[in-house]
This record gives structure tokens, C-alpha cells and sequence, in this order.
């Protein structure tokens, strides 16, 4: 995969992670002409098309349009349950997730994504590792404060 | 999971998020964001020591805003702080940044890989997996030289956690895609294709990428994961629904892995081992199998997860093209796709069958499901699909189906979106003209495009039309018929009076019996669009009425008028001014004799690749032509393009059913004489050698070297590639030259160097590219710097042009000290040529002026394409040119040792073709080969006789045009 975008139907970005070396502003160019192109879509079409020499793969969820870029020989339909599989650990994460979730707590759609996909390829599929990892990191975060102060405790005394 | 995780604490930063969600307007925001950036500045910036829990909620701030879309150029320190708190939140909010933010402040890439460095080392899996995480969204080249020998000794140690194993397979597989050069191979590599072994599903789908990667580059290191892959594939197809749990996603067992297995084959043929190849197959069916079960749920993802896997496999079973069962049954499948409900799975069949559709085994079976295919085309309501369609049928067609694919996609046409339709209009033309069986088809399909979509038909269609005619004289008649009829109707396009004028103009005495087209019909009938016609299709048209005044004497007076007009020998237009002047004052002194000998009927064109289906291939990228491209399938096709001086005999007269696009790789086509603009319609007829550049001297100094050497004083001094002076003259095309050397004389203020292209332009051979680099290498900047190229003929012979049309970019008018710029130059050979180009370069150093003349490396042959032939077709050609003038000759002692593939090498780099089993003697060395020029080709055959003995060499050489026998005799005789 060579990038994934996230956006609204107001076209707004909401997560963009890109796979391959881009300039800034090649990314905007992309991120624009794209962002045009998938939301004047209409409904029943087809979630695939060419763009460029890549293939795109899209589909919407709610208010969300999520986008991924796949080259040539990658196979389109898995691309579309990596995306579902992407939403349902951002769902479960969450609690059914809205889109105000994903602004708000940016960061972690990234964190999440980085757990799932790395690089471009699929990391881990099972949602319970991946959420494991996400969890692990909440809970070093709560302790982090306490911890630290127990250890300081623990050597004055 | 706890509610509280979410928020984070960061109140500051949830505040600051619904404040710009809240601004109403652009302004607004920007406003508010600048307020932050300054608060946030003063923070970095002020006295307190911020703590860690501040920091990153700043640093948080300043993701946030760059990913709005605005630029942040503070906060990387602050963030590179944050990557060695042991607080794993701050910690991951300064990897965060980083990934994001990188690029733009690569001062700080060692604190950034000396706080990598050490997470790396901490056995603390999260925090490693967080390093790695960084490394891999990065990637860059720097991280590379880094990381890329640490990584493969964490992913095969036997005490990395499975989360670590995962994240470093990624991460470098991420390195290796930017930089394969940095990720040093050994032992760890073989450990690798185990972890397809390994038991944990995650640290396998991770795996499976990075080996599927390394394959691709060293299949045969990698060899012995074919069968572990089997394996693996194996346990997952045969396995139920539930026995994978968490990787069982919606009923389908590990769908991910079971596609990267599939891909991972697909780097490899079918395996030899047949137990192995067994068990495979045994899965593949299995596959195919599970396609005609009943869905175990009604949900989407189960049937797209359940079909991904059906569609690798189908592709595996394509790539390996061996299993004529399989590819049936994959095409079966394939069918029952087509009519699915799931747009989606409609797209992906025709896609799919596209590529079936080129397999001997497979082809038939698709075309069973051309009507389906067509009701695509006619029916589907997403153009994309629709595209999928006509992409499909013309994969599938042959000479069988040829009319009815060819009579849909014309009638699709007449509705087709604006985006496809001028691909659709190639694909047309060149259906027809590949399975035509009869001409007078291919006529007819060709002005039914026109008349159907006469904007999108471009040059290459309808000179391609004209091309035909007039190299088969049994559709002459009926196209000429033809056009006259479609001229007739009250409104037509512009592309259709092009291609009727120049029919009519040379063919139109054959339908002047009838009194319905007798030659004044004709005339006026042509004469009757001449005013609505752009000034490219006007001149066309002076030129049919000056052929007919030689075709229907009766017309000449009332065409003598039409030029006489004053609209046409006062017209502003200066091409049509001089054809108006020139075919006027022709058809008045001429004798009948010499116009009939100067405007006779055009000799056939030479046989060459169809320019459309270049075209094509130029539009869609490499394989888009691939169903025409495979001879295999057409075996009758009969190529007759491949002499370098095509005949007319040879050409004039092909079977019916010859393959009219000539397969093989050859330059577009010229233009037909009439083309718009060129107005070389005399030239062509009464020129010939006159056009040529005179016969200065050429002298033999290197190139790229000083013409006139700076004094000891000047600051400028030069370091060229001594690219043409060495020993193998480079070709504007591959192998491409690596770096720059210095020449010996150079002082140390600037340097010049320049590289061939490779590649960056490949069509047409008579175009090239090449990359000029200055460098400055003094610290004092150069200004009112120009480098201009002048051709040193262009005073003496050509007033017009020069024979090379060179294009360049401006350079900066300053070169810093230190600094190197670029220049690209794109030239093109329009004729034959003798003396190199020169480059002149001007600035002031110092506020003196400056000045450097350089040859350019450029030489007539570098246009130089070689061509293959038989020992009979080469003595053939010899003797033709047997004039004394056609020939020439040098012998010569040797200046180098005598290696037979030292001097094999130097004439392939010289461009031309060698020949072997030509020459009776095989000590000697014969070649051939075409100079491509924009004006005309000139064929070249050579012959080296060395005698090792006297270490001497005879070199002759000749071609069609006596200075150029000459010249490449001079230059090629250099080389030995």
C-alpha cells in the first residue's frame, strides 16, 4: 500500500499516512485530486478505480471516506477488509467510533494504524493482539506518574 | 476499555481542537492558529524548564496543526526531547511527530537515531516496537545507514518478542524498498524463510512481506520458501472456519496471510519438486472448490474475504499458465462473476479475464462470454466498469470476432464517457486494422470513427489510414469511393476532409469515370469545405489540387484560378502563400512530362510499428498493448517490417491477411509528405541531397574539452567527462555512464560534466536527452551565468534551422560558490549531420567576463539504431550500394590491443547491430544499422577487417548518403 487517507464528506482530511516518500506538497496534490475524485462518486459504484498508474480502493463508513492506494499486482478486495478491519478496531477501541473520536484523539487513530499496518503491509490481523499493544500503552501511560513516584519512594526509604 | 484513555488528560489540546472546530471562517482559524503558535513558541522559547506532560501537549498542538494543512518550522528539538522520557506516552508522542515531521529537519536525524538507538537496545519490547515503528515510517536513507544491520539480528533473535519480530520484519522490508543496497545479506537471511514456520499467525502475515520483497530481487536465495509457503497455504486452506480463532476473520481462515502466501508464489514458476507441486494444486482446487459452497454468512466481509483469496489464486494460476483445467475453471468462475449483483465483483472478473484472455489455454473459454462482456459495455452505469469492458473485449479479440467487438465498440462510442474515448478510438483502429480481412472493412470502420468521433481520432489514426491505402492498391478504389460519398454529407468533420483530400488527390482519377464523382464534382466538392478548414487542413488541400491538375488536366484552369486568388497568393499565412506561388508557377512552366514525373502517385510507405499502437502503449504504459503484442497468438502474422532500406517491392504487394502492424520495435513513422506544417512537399519532390550540411572540416580534438583553453589566469577551468574520448563513444541510451572524472588539465574553479540519458526519453530514436551538470567550484558566485548550444553549421548552410532541434532549460543566472546546477537538453536529429554541437558558456567571475566553447558529445551516432539481418539480405544491401561515393574506407593502424570483445563491445556502443555468420572470415566483424533522423533514415552497413599480424585494420563502411559513409568512417576508426 502506498498511502492511506482518511476524510470527511466535506472533503476535510481527518488521517493521512503515507507508505512512500512524498514531498509536502505532492502529498496536497494528491490528497486534493483524490479527495475531489472519490467524493463525486456516487453511491452504488464500484470501490475501485485506476488513478494515475495506482489503483485506488475506497469505501465509505458514515460521514468517513476511507481511501487506501494499492499498486498493481495488490489485491483490491483484501485492501477493503484491511479498511473494515481498520474501523473495527477503531470502533472497538472507541466504542462505537464517530468521527469526532478520530478528531479528537488523532493520535491514537495513528497509534492504532501503526499496530495494524506497518509500512505499507499488514502487521498483525487478530484484534485482540493489536488492541493488546494499544491497551498495554494506556495502562503504562495511567501507572506512568504513580510508578515513578513509588520507585522514588522505594529508594529514599 | 477505560473511558478516561481517551481524552488523554490533554485538556489544552482538546480545547484548542474545538476552538478550530468552532472558527467560522478560513481567517478565523489561521487567526487562531497563529495565536497558538506564538503561545506555544514563548513556551519553547521561555525561561521555566517546561515538564514532560507540557511538552508533549505541545508537541501535540503542533501535530495537530500541521496536519490541518500548515506549515510548522519550530518544535523538533522540543520533540526529539520527548523521545528519551521513559514516560511511554511522551515518548510516543515524540515518534509520533517525528514520523510526521522528519523531512523537513534532518539536522536532528543523530539525536533522533541516538534516541532509536537506544530504545533498540533496551530489551523493553513497547519500546522497541515504538523505535521500530519510527524507523519504518520514516525510512529514509539516513535511517537506513543506521539501523539496516541491527534490524535483521532483532527479527531472527531467538529471544525477541513476537510483537518486535513483527514490527522489525516491516521495518525492514521499509528499508530495504528505499535502499536494498543497505540491508547487508548473510546468515540471518535463511533463518527468515523459517519464520514461515513460526507458530505465531502475526509474526508469519509480517513475515511473508518481507520475503515476498526479497524474493523478488534474488529468487534464488529465496528458493526454498516455495515449499514452506505450500505448506503453510495448505494448513490454512484445509483448516475449519474456527480452528484459527482471532485470525478467522469473518469465517474465512487468516485471509490476509493466505494472499500474501499466494503473492509469495507468484514470484516463483510452478515448483518442480511434484510433491510439493501436488499438494499446491490440491489447494488451488480446494480454493475453487469453496467458491461454490454456500456463503456461511450473509455479510459482505465474508464473501470479499472468501474471494480476495479466489482472486489471488486465479492470478496464481494465470502467472503459472501451465494448467489448462484450472485456467477453464477460473475462467468458469470468472463468468459467474460477471453477471454478480457486487458491482465490485464485476469490475475485478473483467479485470481478471483480461489477463485470461491472453493465455492459448484460457482464451477460448472467454471469448463463450463475449455477450455478457458487450451488455457490460452497453449497460453497467460506473464508467470505471464500463472501461473494465472495453478493455476486456479488446483483449478478447481475434480474428473471429473481430467485426461484431469492433461494430459494439463504435457503437459505444457514440455515448462513451469524454475521458475513454480517444483510448476507445485506438483500440478501434487498431482492431481493425489487425484482424481486417478485407480492406474495404478497415476503410470503413476508420471514416465511421471519424464521423463518430472526429475530435478524439488523432494524427496517428488517420495518417495510419492513409498509409494503408496507399500501400494496397486493391482498396484504392473503394476508399477513394468512399470518401467522396462521406465528403458529401452537409457537416463533417475537419479530420475527414484531411483524409478525403489526400485520397482524392492521389487516387481520385480511379472513381472519375462515373459522372456522379467525374473530376470537377471532385473538385468542388473538396473546394466546397476549403474555407472552414484550419490552415494545416488548407494547405493539405493545395497540394490534392495541384496533384489533380495532374490527374484531370480539364480541372487546371479552374484550380489555376483558386491559387491565383488573392485570398490565396496574398494569404497571411506564409505556408499557404508559398504552396498557393510555388503550385502556381508549377503547373504553368512545368511540361505535362515533368509534372506527371513530380507529382506522380506516392510510393508506399515503408513497413514500420503501427504508430497507433505505440500510441496506445504511450498512453496506458507498458502491457497495455500486450494482447497484440503476443505474437503467439497469431501465428500466420507475417512481419515484413525489418529491412533497413525498405524496398518497394517488398512492400507494395503483402498477402491480404499479412500483419499489417509490424511487431517489432521501430520508429514512428514520418509523416506523410502532406502533413500539416511541415510544408516540405517540394522539398520532398525536388530536394533530396541538396539538404545537407556542408562538408567542413571535422576535426578530431575531444569533445567536452576546450575549444580555446582559458588563459593560466581565467577563473574558469574546466572538468568535462571526457565521455566521447574514451573508449567506447556513449550512446544516448543505455548502458548509462556512472559519475564524472576529472580531465587531467582541470584547475580547480568549475567543473562541467554530463551524463547520457537513460532512458528518460525513449521514443523516438531520433530524440535523445542529456544532462549537463555545472559546478562552481571556486566559493565566489558566478553571475549572469548562460550556457547557450549553437550548431557551428548554422552560419554556413541551414538559414532556417540547424540539423539538431535542441531544447533547454534556463539555468539561474547565479551560481553560488560550491554550488552545481543542472541543465537538461533534449535534442533531436532532424538531418544528417557532421560537426558536433557546440556549447558556449558566459558568466563573470569576479566581474570579469568569461567565456568556454565546449563540443558537445554529440554525434550523428548516437542516432544510430541497430538492425538485424540475414547474411543474404546483407550482401543483398552491399551490393545496391555499390556506387563509389556510396562507400568509404580507412586503413589504419591499431591504436589499442586487438581483443575480439573489446571491439564487439566498440561497435555495439557505437549503435550498430553486429552480425554474425555474415562474414566468410570469422575474424572479421560486420554490422548494420540505421541513422534515424527526423527527415529521412539512412541505412548503414559496415565491415572491420582486422589483421592482427600487421596490427593493422581496414574499416569500410557505406550507406545511401556519401558524407555520412565518410564521417562514421572517421568516427568509428577512432575507436580502435
Amino acid at each position: 500500500m502506498q498511502f492511506m487517507l482518511l476524510f470527511s464528506r466535506q472533503g476535510k482530511l481527518r488521517l493521512q499516512k503515507w507508505y512512500v516518500p512524498l514531498s509536502d506538497k505532492e502529498k496536497k496534490k494528491i490528497t486534493r485530486e483524490l479527495v475531489q475524485t472519490v467524493l463525486a462518486r456516487k453511491p452504488k459504484m464500484c470501490s475501485f478505480l485506476e488513478w494515475r498508474d495506482l489503483k485506488i480502493v475506497y469505501k465509505r463508513y458514515a460521514s468517513l471516506y476511507f481511501c487506501c492506494a494499492i499498486e498493481d499486482q495488490d489485491n483490491e478486495l483484501i485492501t477493503l477488509e484491511i479498511i473494515h478491519r481498520y474501523v473495527e478496531l477503531l470502533d472497538k477501541y472507541f466504542g462505537s467510533v464517530c468521527e469526532l473520536d478520530i478528531i479528537f484523539n488523532f493520535e491514537k487513530a495513528y497509534f492504532i494504524l501503526d499496530e495494524f499496518l506497518l509500512g505499507g503491509e499488514v502487521q498483525e490481523t487478530s484484534k485482540k493482539n493489536v488492541l493488546k499493544a494499544i491497551e498495554q500503552a494506556d495502562l503504562l501511560q495511567e501507572d506512568s506518574k504513580p510508578r515513578s513516584t513509588r520507585l522514588h519512594s522505594c529508594v529514599k526509604s | 476499555m477505560p473511558a478516561v484513555s481517551k481524552g488523554d488528560g490533554m485538556r489544552g489540546l482538546a480545547v484548542f481542537i474545538s476552538d478550530i472546530r468552532n472558527c467560522k471562517s478560513k481567517e478565523a482559524e489561521i487567526k487562531r492558529i497563529n495565536k497558538e503558535l506564538a503561545n506555544i513558541r514563548s513556551k519553547f522559547k521561555g525561561d521555566k524548564a517546561l515538564d514532560g506532560y507540557s511538552k508533549k501537549k505541545y508537541v501535540c498542538k503542533l501535530l495537530f496543526i500541521f496536519l490541518l494543512g500548515h506549515d510548522i518550522d519550530f518544535g523538533h528539538m522540543e520533540a526529539v526531547n520527548l523521545l528519551s522520557s521513559n514516560k511511554y506516552t511522551e515518548k510516543q508522542i515524540g515518534y509520533l511527530f517525528i514520523s510526521v515531521l522528519v523531512n523537513s529537519n534532518s539536522e536532528l536525524i543523530r539525536l533522533i537515531n541516538n534516541a532509536i538507538k537506544n530504545d533498540l537496545a533496551s530489551r523493553n519490547p513497547t519500546f522497541m516496537c515504538l523505535a521500530l515503528h519510527c524507523i519504518a515510517n520514516v525510512g529514509s536513507r539516513e535511517m537506513g545507514e543506521a539501523f539496516a544491520a541491527d534490524i535483521p539480528r532483532i527479527l531472527v533473535a531467538g529471544d525477541s518478542m513476537d510483537s518486535v519480530k513483527q514490527s522489525a520484519a516491516l521495518c525492514l522490508l521499509r528499508l530495504y524498498k528505499a535502499s536494498p543496497d543497505l540491508v547487508p545479506m548473510g546468515e540471518w537471511t535463511a533463518r527468515v524463510v523459517h519464520l514461515l514456520n513460526d507458530q505465531h499467525m502475526g509474526v508469519v502475515t509480517a513475515a511473508v512481506s518481507l520475503i515476498t520483497c526479497l524474493c523478488k530481487k534474488n529468487p534464488d536465495d529465496f528458493k526454498t520458501c516455495v515449499s514452506l509457503a505450500v505448506s503453510r497455504l495448505s494448513r490454512i486452506v484445509s483448516s475449519a472456519s474456527t480452528d484459527l480463532q482471532d485470525y478467522t476473520y469473518y469465517f474465512v481462515p487468516a485471509p490476509w496471510l493466505s494472499v500474501k502466501l499466494l503473492r509469495l508464489l507468484q514470484c516463483y514458476p510452478p515448483p518442480e519438486d511434484a510433491a510439493v507441486k501436488g499438494r499446491l494444486v490440491e489447494c488451488l482446487e480446494t480454493v475453487l472448490n469453496k467458491a461454490q459452497e454456500p456463503p456461511k454468512s450473509k455479510k459482505v466481509q465474508h464473501s470479499n474475504a472468501k474471494n480476495a483469496i479466489l482472486f489471488e489464486t486465479i492470478s496464481l494460476i494465470i502467472h503459472y499458465d501451465s494448467e489448462p483445467n484450472l485456467l477453464v475453471r477460473a475462467c468458469n468462475q470468472l463468468g459467474q462473476f460477471l453477471q454478480h449483483r457486487e458491482t465490485n465483483l464485476r469490475y475485478l472478473a473483467l479485470e481478471s479475464m483480461c489477463t485470461l484472455a491472453s493465455s492459448e489455454f484460457s482464451h477460448e473459454a472467454v471469448k463463450t462470454h463475449i455477450d455478457t462482456v458487450i451488455n457490460a459495455l452497453k449497460t453497467e452505469r460506473d464508467v470505471s466498469v464500463r472501461q473494465r469492458a472495453a478493455d476486456l473485449l479488446y483483449a478478447m479479440c481475434d480474428r473471429s470476432n473481430a467485426k461484431q467487438i469492433v461494430s459494439e465498440m463504435l457503437r459505444y462510442l457514440e455515448t462513451a464517457d469524454y475521458a475513454i474515448r480517444e483510448e476507445i478510438v485506438l483500440k478501434v483502429a487498431i482492431l481493425a486494422e489487425k484482424y481486417a480481412v478485407d480492406y474495404s472493412w478497415y476503410v470503413d470502420t476508420i471514416l465511421n470513427l471519424i464521423r463518430i468521433a472526429g475530435d478524439y481520432v488523432s494524427e496517428e489514426v488517420w495518417y495510419r489510414v492513409l498509409q494503408i491505402v496507399t500501400n494496397r492498391d486493391d482498396v484504392q478504389g473503394y476508399a477513394a469511393k468512399t470518401v467522396f460519398e462521406a465528403l458529401q454529407a452537409p457537416a463533417c468533420h475537419e479530420n475527414m476532409v484531411k483524409v478525403g483530400g489526400y485520397i482524392l488527390g492521389e487516387f481520385g482519377n480511379l472513381i472519375a469515370g462515373d459522372p456522379r464523382s467525374s473530376p470537377p464534382v471532385q473538385f468542388s466538392l473538396l473546394h466546397s469545405k476549403f474555407h472552414l478548414c484550419s490552415v494545416a487542413t488548407r494547405a493539405l488541400l493545395l497540394s490534392t489540387y495541384i496533384k489533380f491538375i495532374n490527374l484531370f488536366p480539364e480541372t487546371k484552369a479552374t484550380i489555376q484560378g483558386v491559387l491565383r486568388a488573392g485570398s490565396q497568393l496574398r494569404n497571411a499565412d506564409v505556408e499557404l502563400q508559398q504552396r498557393a506561388v510555388e503550385y502556381l508557377t508549377l503547373s504553368s512552366v512545368a511540361s505535362t512530362d515533368v509534372l506527371a514525373t513530380v507529382l506522380e502517385e506516392m510510393p508506399p510507405f515503408p513497413e514500420r510499428e503501427s504508430s497507433i499502437l505505440a500510441k496506445l502503449k504511450r498512453k496506458k504504459g507498458p502491457g497495455a498493448g500486450s494482447a497484440l503484442d503476443d505474437g503467439r497468438r497469431d501465428p500466420s502474422s507475417n512481419d515484413i517490417n525489418g529491412g533497413m532500406e525498405p524496398t518497394p517491392s517488398t512492400v507494395s504487394t503483402p498477402s491480404p491477411s499479412a500483419d499489417l502492424l509490424g511487431l517489432r520495435a521501430a520508429p514512428p513513422p514520418a509523416a506523410p509528405p502532406a502533413s500539416a506544417g511541415a510544408g516540405n512537399l517540394l522539398v520532398d519532390v525536388f530536394d533530396g541531397p541538396a539538404a545537407q550540411p556542408s562538408l567542413g572540416p571535422t576535426p578530431e580534438e575531444a569533445f567536452l574539452s576546450e575549444l580555446e583553453p582559458p588563459a593560466p589566469e581565467s577563473p574558469m577551468a574546466l572538468l568535462a567527462d571526457p565521455a566521447p574520448a574514451a573508449e567506447h563513444p556513449r550512446h544516448l541510451a543505455p548502458p548509462a555512464p556512472s559519475g564524472l572524472s576529472e580531465s587531467s588539465q582541470s584547475s580547480d574553479r568549475t567543473w562541467v560534466g554530463q551524463r547520457d540519458s537513460d532512458g528518460a526519453l525513449p521514443p523516438p530514436p531520433t530524440a535523445g536527452r542529456m544532462y549537463l551538470f555545472y559546478g562552481n567550484k571556486t566559493s565566489v558566485q558566478f553571475q549572469n551565468f548562460s550556457p547557450t548550444v549553437v550548431h557551428p553549421g548554422d552560419l554556413q548552410t541551414h538559414i532556417l534551422s540547424g540539423p539538431l532541434a535542441v531544447q533547454t532549460k534556463r539555468v539561474a543566472a547565479q551560481v553560488d560558490g560550491g554550488a552545481q546546477v543542472q541543465q537538461v537538453l533534449n535534442i533531436e536529429c532532424l538531418r544528417d549531420f557532421l560537426t558536433p554541437p557546440l556549447l558556449s558558456v558566459r558568466f563573470r567571475y569576479g566581474g570579469a567576463p568569461q567565456a568556454l566553447t565546449l563540443k558537445l558529445p554529440v554525434t550523428i551516432n548516437k542516432f544510430f539504431q541497430p538492425t538485424e539481418m540475414a547474411a543474404q539480405d546483407f550482401f543483398q544491401r552491399w551490393k545496391q550500394l555499390s556506387l563509389p561515393q556510396q562507400e568509404a574506407q580507412k586503413i589504419f593502424k591499431a591504436n589499442h590491443p586487438m581483443d575480439a570483445e573489446v571491439t564487439k563491445a566498440k561497435l555495439l556502443g557505437f549503435g550498430s547491430a553486429l552480425l554474425d555468420n555474415v562474414d566468410p572470415n570469422p575474424e572479421n566483424f560486420v554490422g548494420a544499422g540505421i541513422i534515424q533522423t527526423k527527415a529521412l533514415q539512412v541505412g548503414c552497413l559496415l565491415r572491420l577487417e582486422p589483421n592482427a599480424q600487421a596490427q593493422m585494420y581496414r574499416l569500410t563502411l557505406r550507406t545511401s548518403k556519401e558524407p555520412v559513409s565518410r564521417h562514421l568512417c572517421e568516427l568509428l576508426a577512432q575507436q580502435f
